[in-house]
């Protein structure tokens, strides 16, 4: 495993499971800077602007499956990728704004042409949740958060590969939710996701620096500096 | 019914993209008066591409901050006559601008020239192949242009657009370095090659050591500073690796706010309107001419008649033809005739790709600009054998990266999970040690590849959709999976500890999600009859001789090439009809 010059170690990051859900697992990051700010709320303490509780319960735990806490680099959940996906959902793209949303609507289409269904992505997370929380009881004896880890993985895979009899209108769930997730992983954390540049750090992205003339060409080359943020964080 | 009529224009341009930016640009400098009216938001530098809010993956590269809103228009998509089509509800597949400067903010900037063949293709392939070698259904056509008749005009953009690269034949003599099989040019580039990223290298020394003939990508990111004939100043490219989809903070990427529009605001006889969206071209009684343009002015939520002697369609090359095929300009075209012009012969890209990845080596992917990079010819339109290789097209193999952007960007070995604890061991080990080698391919015209009016989906005004019909053909197929075997062959000599190759193969179904190209071409072509081309070959519409029509609408069949050069090229080879033919003596010129 590398560790390169300028940047903390991947095996610096505190690895806290989905329980441990919380702020604490920012201890080991070197987002000094950061940290000297105010820290967040902790997630649970988070005032959402989409997700009802059932809703957010499920996300947090099919975050932390989808990017575990454990191994080397940070997970979802110390990431906050549910605050950015609750953002998300009560944004534009939630609403599909953008999108063009008249009928008549034939959401049993081939997929190759596109989404073709009635409802927002909002209203997707909001159909779908319940619906597969529905399946994991019948399926696997529990809702999905009350589920082993391996069970959650399997019941994730069957959702994942269509498996799940989800309404057509719905089909685009997990394909959203896992979006979503790296979205929220990877994006600026102006988003509330990619908390502390963490997901940065880790991969070795220097998010918003924005120049590079003199590095193009250089072979093996490791480039030196951290990650800065559009709000001029650094990490 | 229009609510107000304004006073008369000489010329009204429809969009304020590049071809309505040079379009205006040379206009204004004839004294006449004109209007442009660009149906999305004013843009600028700055402050809408000012550091450092236009590195923001999420706003511009995953939720398409700079492009067309399907809310405020689309169209509807079906794989063949037979299908119902449905609405293309969320972009993925392509990518239309709006906004003044259009897809010339959010392009990567790669600025060919096509091969002198592609002009005369069907000419080419029946001279050099027999017409036998052509499948019933390819409706393959001339340009009725040269490539000699071209070449003044794609320098001339060149020059404005300020393009890096390195000539591979100038006045026929081959160059060393560039490109051995581009059509001739009168000169060099206006800029020399911008560096290479360690990728491209790597590439274009496994290219040579086979015996092709590898040479820069040429690039509308400009190399060094300059200034081009408006007086307009570009500044050395950053290699900021957030150009594709995102406006240029640095001054670096050609496009019309850069090139043109800040020369051109300030002619007192140029003036623009942003969020007017024309909803028709207006005939005269006699149908030969047209009157104007009725538009739709969300500013103050009326219908305007503007009326003027001069119309040009600017806009992007889908809206081109809608807003024909809505005006009845030119007999649509019916694919089950064969008859008519106006959405005849759409065309796309065949594009693929072979992923590397080499544990040992690091590429900073983040540093890196759209179109620098390496690139061969060898397996270019001119370069094939149609007739013993079993299709008629071609491709340019090129390498280079565009940026390492995180959640677009991450290309991760075959067999790694989606997610869980694999991907996220996977990023973290695989990020920027990949690189991929990619074909740019041609794409031809077929008769039932084409777009009309959808009979069921409206757009906002209540106008009916237009609607494509489109699927990938044996022939294209074929093409790309030429390409496959001879990229395959370079990556394998590369020596990778992993690899994967993605190119369409047998029976394949076009499909809308995931981004391919945004080189959508035709369907108002160009040509020197009017039963098969809608637009004469000085771009003006057979039908209403005061009706011009710009873009890669025109282009018969799709390049091997993107597009912007000719389309460029062909905006200056147009306004020399109108000034020194039509201007003087309006009438058909042909």
């Amino acid at each position: 495993m590398r560790d390169m010059p300028g940047r903390p170690s991947r095996r610096g990051f505190l690895k806290g499971s989905a329980a441990g859900v919380a702020i604490a697992s920012f201890a080991g990051t070197a987002s000094a800077q950061a940290q000297e700010k105010e820290a967040p709320p902790p997630l649970d303490q988070y005032e959402r602007v989409y997700l009802n509780d059932a809703e957010w319960a499920f996300v947090m735990a099919a975050c932390a499956r989808l990017i575990p806490s454990d191994g080397d680099g940070p997970g979802a959940i110390e990431c906050r990728v549910p605050v950015f996906i609750d953002r998300q959902l009560a944004g534009d793209f939630g609403k599909a704004s953008d999108w063009y949303m008249q009928g008549p609507f034939d959401p049993a289409a081939t997929p190759t042409l596109g989404f073709q269904s009635p409802l927002t992505p909002a209203e997707i997370y909001r159909k779908a949740i319940p619906a597969f929380q529905d399946w994991c009881n019948k399926t696997h004896g529990g809702s999905f958060e009350a589920l082993e880890p391996a069970k959650q993985d399997a019941a994730l895979t069957s959702l994942q590969k269509g498996e799940v009899p989800l309404d057509p209108e719905l089909r685009d769930f997990f394909s959203f939710l896992l979006a979503n997730t790296k979205e929220g992983y990877f994006a600026d954390p102006g988003y509330g996701g990619n908390h502390g540049m963490q997901a940065w750090v880790y991969i070795g992205f220097p998010g918003a620096r924005g120049a590079f003339t003199s590095w193009p060409g250089r072979e093996n080359a490791q480039y030196p500096l951290g990650p800065v943020a559009i709000n001029g964080e650094r990490a | 019914m229009a609510t107000r009529t304004d006073p008369k224009k000489d010329v009204v341009i429809i969009g304020l993209g590049w071809t309505g930016a040079i379009m205006g640009m040379e206009l204004a400098g004839e004294g006449l008066e004109i209007l442009a009216l660009e149906r999305g938001e004013d843009r600028n530098t700055v402050p809408d591409f000012q550091y450092p809010n236009t590195f923001d993956e999420l706003k511009y590269g995953v939720r398409y901050g700079l492009m067309q809103k399907p809310v405020n228009s689309t169209l509807t998509v079906r794989h063949n006559t037979q299908e119902t089509a449905l609405p293309y509800r969320q972009l993925g597949s392509f990518l239309p601008g709006d906004g003044v400067g259009g897809a010339g903010v959010h392009w990567n900037g790669q600025t060919w020239r096509p091969q002198a063949v592609e002009y005369r293709l069907r000419s080419y392939v029946e001279e050099t192949f027999g017409a036998d070698i052509i499948p019933e259904d390819m409706q393959l056509q001339d340009w009725g242009v040269t490539a000699e008749e071209m070449e003044p005009f794609l320098t001339k953009f060149e020059s404005v657009a300020g393009i890096a690269g390195k000539a591979g034949n100038i006045n026929g003599q081959i160059q060393e370095g560039g490109n051995p099989f581009e059509a001739p040019r009168s000169a060099d580039y206006p800029m020399p090659p911008l560096k290479n990223t360690w990728d491209s290298e790597l590439f274009a020394d496994a290219a040579r050591k086979m015996g092709y003939h590898p040479f820069p990508r040429p690039s509308a990111n400009a190399s060094m500073q300059y200034v081009n004939d408006y007086g307009m100043q570009l500044g050395p490219c950053n290699y900021c690796g957030f150009c594709e989809r995102f406006g240029c903070n640095n001054y670096s990427k050609s496009s019309p706010q850069v090139c043109i529009l800040d020369a051109l605001k300030r002619k007192p006889n140029f003036s623009y309107k942003t969020k007017c969206e024309v909803l028709k071209i207006e005939k005269a009684a006699d149908g030969k001419t047209a009157t104007g343009v009725t538009y739709f002015d969300d500013n103050t939520g009326e219908e305007v008649f503007q009326p003027a002697d001069l119309v040009l369609v600017c806009a992007y090359s889908l809206h081109n033809v809608h807003l024909l095929l809505l005006s009845e300009i030119g007999q649509p075209y019916n694919p089950d005739t064969g008859e008519g012009v106006v959405g005849r012969n759409y065309s796309y890209q065949m594009t693929g790709g072979t992923g590397l990845w080499f544990k040992d080596k690091v590429f900073n992917p983040f540093v890196g600009t759209g179109a620098g990079g390496m690139t061969i010819d060898d397996f270019s339109m001119s370069q094939i054998d149609f007739g013993k290789e079993g299709f008629i097209g071609g491709s340019y193999i090129t390498c280079g990266h565009t940026g390492g952007r995180p959640i677009q960007q991450m290309s991760l070995p075959p067999g790694t999970p989606g997610w869980g604890a694999g991907w996220k061991a996977a990023v973290g080990e695989w990020y920027g040690h990949n690189l991929s080698i990619g074909s740019h391919g041609s794409n031809m015209a077929y008769r039932d590849t084409c777009l009309d009016l959808d009979p069921t989906y409206k757009d906002r005004h209540g106008r009916p959709l237009m609607r494509m019909t489109f699927n990938w053909k044996d022939n294209d197929i074929k093409m790309t999976q030429f390409m496959k075997a001879r990229i395959e062959e370079i990556a394998k000599s590369m020596n990778p500890d992993a690899m994967a190759s993605g190119y369409k193969g047998d029976g394949a179904q076009y499909d809308v999600r995931p981004y391919q190209s945004t080189h959508n071409v035709g369907g108002a072509i160009m040509g020197i009859d009017p039963k098969t081309s809608a637009i004469n070959r000085h771009l003006q519409t057979w039908d209403c001789h005061n009706v011009w029509v710009m873009g890669a609408s025109a282009f018969p069949q799709n390049l091997q090439y993107n597009p912007t050069g000719a389309v460029g090229g062909l905006a200056y080879w147009a306004l020399e009809a109108l000034r020194k033919d039509y201007l003087p003596n309006p009438r058909p010129l042909m």
